[in-house]
């Protein structure tokens, strides 16, 4: 079993007899050095760890003192954070925040116990080296074994390497902010939309992203990367090796600078046992989305003596790559078509929407209680189309909010419905899609009559909705009063009700949700925050600078807990872009109404529109550094220091 | 008016060079809208206009440089340099203070201070708006917008408007009598965005006194070119 490359020098020193008991000690060598890259059609200079672009593993025990040198080869200077890992501030890695660096031909020497177990990674925290290739993964067994027995154990990083290095991705991005984007809408979608809407609401649809400057295709800011898999392309193919019905482990990293993913084994069910490290009680999905920085611990057991191909595709379905799992090397499945790109909607924009001219909309009336589409799982359509759905006649007093779709409705969709006649009072706020709802489309449901086109994907801000009501719409916590969708369905959770970026498994099966998520073993003691710090995400898309609570890491103040409190964070993204918060040194405890048996976790993705509450229990002294973990993200401002005060030095 | 500015540039100055360590990176650019050959009656010219750019999100000093050089005479029938400090105003626009030194070949020269705003207008405009300040005051208005046929194939049309505010004679300018430009240029980017070659057209023209004064000198008051170029950004 021997996944990828390990560690060239790993050296496993002998265990040290120390009073009171053994204790494990290990020492390890890590270099630093400019590689080339070769990832088959994509050929690149960068920075690898150990020379290799193939990611160095750390294979640590629980328990364990580590000593790790790191020997830097490059003609600038560097530094390793080890990512999730729970170490001094000292050892943390980043420079300026807990020390100087780690200068050109120097070897640094960090020192730490492992007082945990799981899947975790190290990254360089300097400049644009981790965009350029310098990651690793870390995997730690813990103190009594591994607690789900395998086969196979395999580590599956994924990174999206540009041909562009990282420096001068960012003054690209900050010459142009879409610089990047080439999925954005052209001549020809409007056309298209034309067809479909009719040229008035297409055209409407576009001056109204245009009045916003805004495009709904930011969805990935960075395009035109390569993405990999342990540092090979899909024509590479990186392949695990299974023997039929063995169990097998996949420790899923995402190490981009700037990608989410999602990742399907198409013919086999994954069961997430682990997010950010920490075990979980184990989900069958079919479909998870892994965040930047984020990694999941998934196992399957392929039956069939074939190849499956490990998939993932990015979140905005510009790249895509195919590693294997396979009964012997050499053998590859096809690569999937990707699926087309998704699209914001007017819900993704959140708070963006402060300064526009809400006036003239008024939906408070709507009620669609009333309308009752309870079913048995077992009775429900695999794909419910209203697209027929007539409800001409005068619908006065509709209420949906009894409306129950609970079973395992794949797809609703919404998108021709036709609510002609005088519909008075039309309400989803109750409306309750419980189950397995995998998409609730309603984005070209169509209410002629006197609510002239409830047209939410592309509903217009500037008064072209007469009669309809918004009164309740809460622009700044992702539209409270307005539950056209998926709101109680376990994905939308975790998305504005509405997003163009709610996941649907491509199989039409169980996608992951952070809802789905719940700890094997709680950290703490459950018990109340002491308080509440608002961090709402903030940007300027057009100059690409991107901040916390309007202000750039350059002009804030650090944010500053006491030893000992439990801080609970509200993350208002309002912005158009998802990011993926991560705070050093401590964890977070991510809220999904659970309690003690919340999820947690290191990095927290937080979706546009929404609003997303995580606590930590500040239980470690020091500077510690907290941002979004998109490269150029954090780089452009979204980035905080923390400072813990009081507690054992 | 000046004065008005100068604080603020002082500030945002000295905020750059007393910022921290972890400073962001300064970000420089080079930027040419225009850089063309174009065909027309009488003598075809060489054009540019371009801004190369250093600064950070604070402030930005651009070098814009606008000019025509006759293809035949080898004269500068237009040549502009200004220094620009740009500053953020608001979400999309910048103010922008500067100074202006037009120095074609055939005309006396002329210095000018700058002011104006520049920035991305809802619709994705992108609009120029600048008051040039000397004895011979006039002001400039530039809008254009990128169309995009496909993700890399790119229509752009763009309108020119320059509003002598008092006369000069010596350059042929009129008060109240402006002269248009506008232009559509079709451009496919070849290479990232840094280079994307184009083809269009571009037609000039002078109302009021201005067109009077042109003819007087026996000057054509329109010109209508074929251009072909690249657009350059790095």
């Amino acid at each position: 079993m021997k996944p990828i490359p390990l560690l060239k020098t790993a050296v496993l020193a002998a265990a040290l007899a120390l009073s009171g008991g053994m204790t494990l000690a290990g020492t390890y060598n890590v270099s630093v050095d400019r590689i080339r890259i070769d990832a088959g059609e994509f050929k690149k200079t960068g920075i690898g760890y150990n020379g290799s672009q193939s990611p160095t593993v750390l294979r640590f025990k629980e328990g364990e003192q580590v000593t790790i040198n790191v020997k830097n080869n490059l003609r600038e200077s560097t530094s390793i954070h080890w990512h999730g890992l729970i170490v001094p501030f000292r050892q943390d890695g980043v420079p300026g925040i807990s020390f100087n660096g780690i200068k050109p031909g120097t070897t640094f020497t960090y020192q730490f116990p492992i007082k945990q177990a799981g899947t975790y990674w190290f990254h360089s925290h300097t400049g644009f080296q981790e965009p350029d290739g310098a990651f690793g993964a870390i995997v730690i067994e813990p103190k009594g074994g591994e607690t789900v027995r395998v086969q196979r154990d395999y580590v599956v990083q994924l990174t999206d390497k540009h041909p562009h290095n990282g420096s001068r991705v960012f003054r690209n991005l900050k010459m142009s902010a879409d610089y990047y984007n080439r999925a954005q809408r052209t001549l020809e979608d409007l056309v298209r939309d034309s067809r479909e809407d009719g040229f008035k609401q297409a055209l409407q649809n576009r001056a109204m992203w245009g009045k916003m400057r805004m495009m709904p295709t930011d969805i990935e800011d960075v395009q035109g990367f390569a993405p990999l898999i342990n540092g090979m392309g899909t024509q590479q193919n990186w392949t695990g090796i299974f023997k039929p019905s063995e169990k097998v482990r996949l420790r899923l990293i995402n190490s981009s600078a700037m990608t989410y993913f999602d990742v399907r084994i198409p013919g086999l069910k994954m069961t997430v046992v682990q997010a950010d490290g920490n075990d979980v009680k184990p989900v069958a999905v079919d479909e998870l989305r892994i965040s930047v920085a984020e990694t999941y611990d998934v196992i399957l057991q392929p039956r069939e003596a074939k190849a499956y191909g490990i998939i993932a595709e990015s979140m905005g379905r510009t790249a895509m790559v195919r590693g294997s799992l396979s009964p012997t090397q050499g053998y590859a499945g096809l690569v999937p078509r990707m699926r087309p790109q998704p699209l914001l909607t007017m819900a993704d924009m959140g708070g963006m929407m402060d300064g526009m001219d809400m006036g003239g909309m008024d939906m408070g009336g709507m009620d669609h209680s009333a309308m009752t589409m309870s079913s048995q799982s077992s009775t429900m359509p695999e794909d419910m189309d209203h697209s027929k759905m007539d409800m001409s006649g005068d619908m006065e007093g509709m209420d949906h909010s009894k409306m129950d779709m609970s079973g395992d409705t794949k797809a609703v969709d919404h998108s021709k419905m036709d609510i002609s006649g005088d519909t008075k009072a039309v309400d989803h706020s109750k409306m309750d899609m419980s189950g397995d709802t995998k998409a609730v489309d309603h984005s070209k449901m169509d209410m002629s009559g006197s609510a002239k086109a409830v047209d939410h994907s592309k509903m217009d801000m500037s008064r072209s909705m007469k009669g309809m009501d918004h009164s309740k719409m809460d622009m700044s916590g992702g539209m409270a009063g307005m539950n056209h969708s998926a709101r109680d369905s376990k994905i939308g959770e975790f998305y504005a009700p509405g997003s163009g970026l709610i996941p649907s498994a491509a199989n039409g099966g169980k996608f992951l949700s952070y809802n789905d998520l719940k700890a094997a073993r709680p950290l703490y003691r459950d018990r109340p925050a002491t308080r509440t710090i608002e961090l709402r995400l903030t940007g300027n898309m057009e100059r690409y600078i991107w901040s916390i609570n309007g202000v750039k890491m350059d002009d804030a103040a650090p944010i500053r807990l006491k030893y000992g409190e439990r801080v609970r964070f509200k993350f208002i993204n309002e912005t158009m872009m998802s990011h993926p918060m991560h705070l050093h040194g401590m964890w977070s405890i991510l809220d999904t109404g659970k309690g003690k048996w919340d999820p947690i976790k290191h990095t927290v993705s937080i979706a546009p529109g929404t609003t997303v509450y995580t606590e930590t229990e500040v239980d470690a002294t020091g500077q510690w550094a907290f941002h979004c973990h998109l490269s150029y993200h954090a780089e452009a401002g979204m980035f905080r220091k923390v400072i813990v005060e009081g507690g054992p030095a | 008016m000046k004065m008005i500015y100068l604080p603020a540039v002082a500030a945002t100055l000295a905020s750059i060079i007393g910022a921290p360590a972890a400073a962001e990176p300064i970000i420089w650019g080079f930027q040419a809208e225009q850089l063309e050959y174009r065909f027309m009656d009488g003598e075809d010219a060489f054009v540019w206009d371009f801004d190369a750019l250093a600064g950070s999100d604070e402030l930005r000093f651009v070098w814009r440089s606008e000019g025509e050089i006759g293809e035949s005479s080898g004269d500068f029938e237009g040549l502009e340099n200004q220094l620009r400090l740009q500053m953020p105003i608001s979400t999309f626009f910048d103010s922008v203070v500067g100074i202006q030194a037009s120095t074609p070949d055939g005309a006396p020269d002329r210095y000018n201070a700058v002011f104006g705003v520049k920035g991305l207008a809802p619709q994705w405009f992108e609009i120029d708006a600048d008051l040039y300040v000397s004895d011979h005051p006039f002001f400039r208005f530039e809008a254009e917008y990128e169309a995009l046929l496909t993700n890399r194939l790119i229509l752009t049309p763009s309108i020119e408007m320059n509003m002598p505010l008092k006369d000069d004679a010596a350059r042929n300018q009129a008060a109240g009598g402006p002269t248009f430009e506008i232009g559509a240029r079709i451009s496919y980017d070849l290479i990232d965005r840094a280079v994307s070659p184009y083809i269009g057209v571009n037609y000039e023209r002078a109302f009021g006194g201005t067109s009077d004064m042109l003819r007087a000198a026996g000057e054509d008051k329109d010109a209508f070119s074929i251009v072909v170029g690249t657009r350059i950004m790095f």
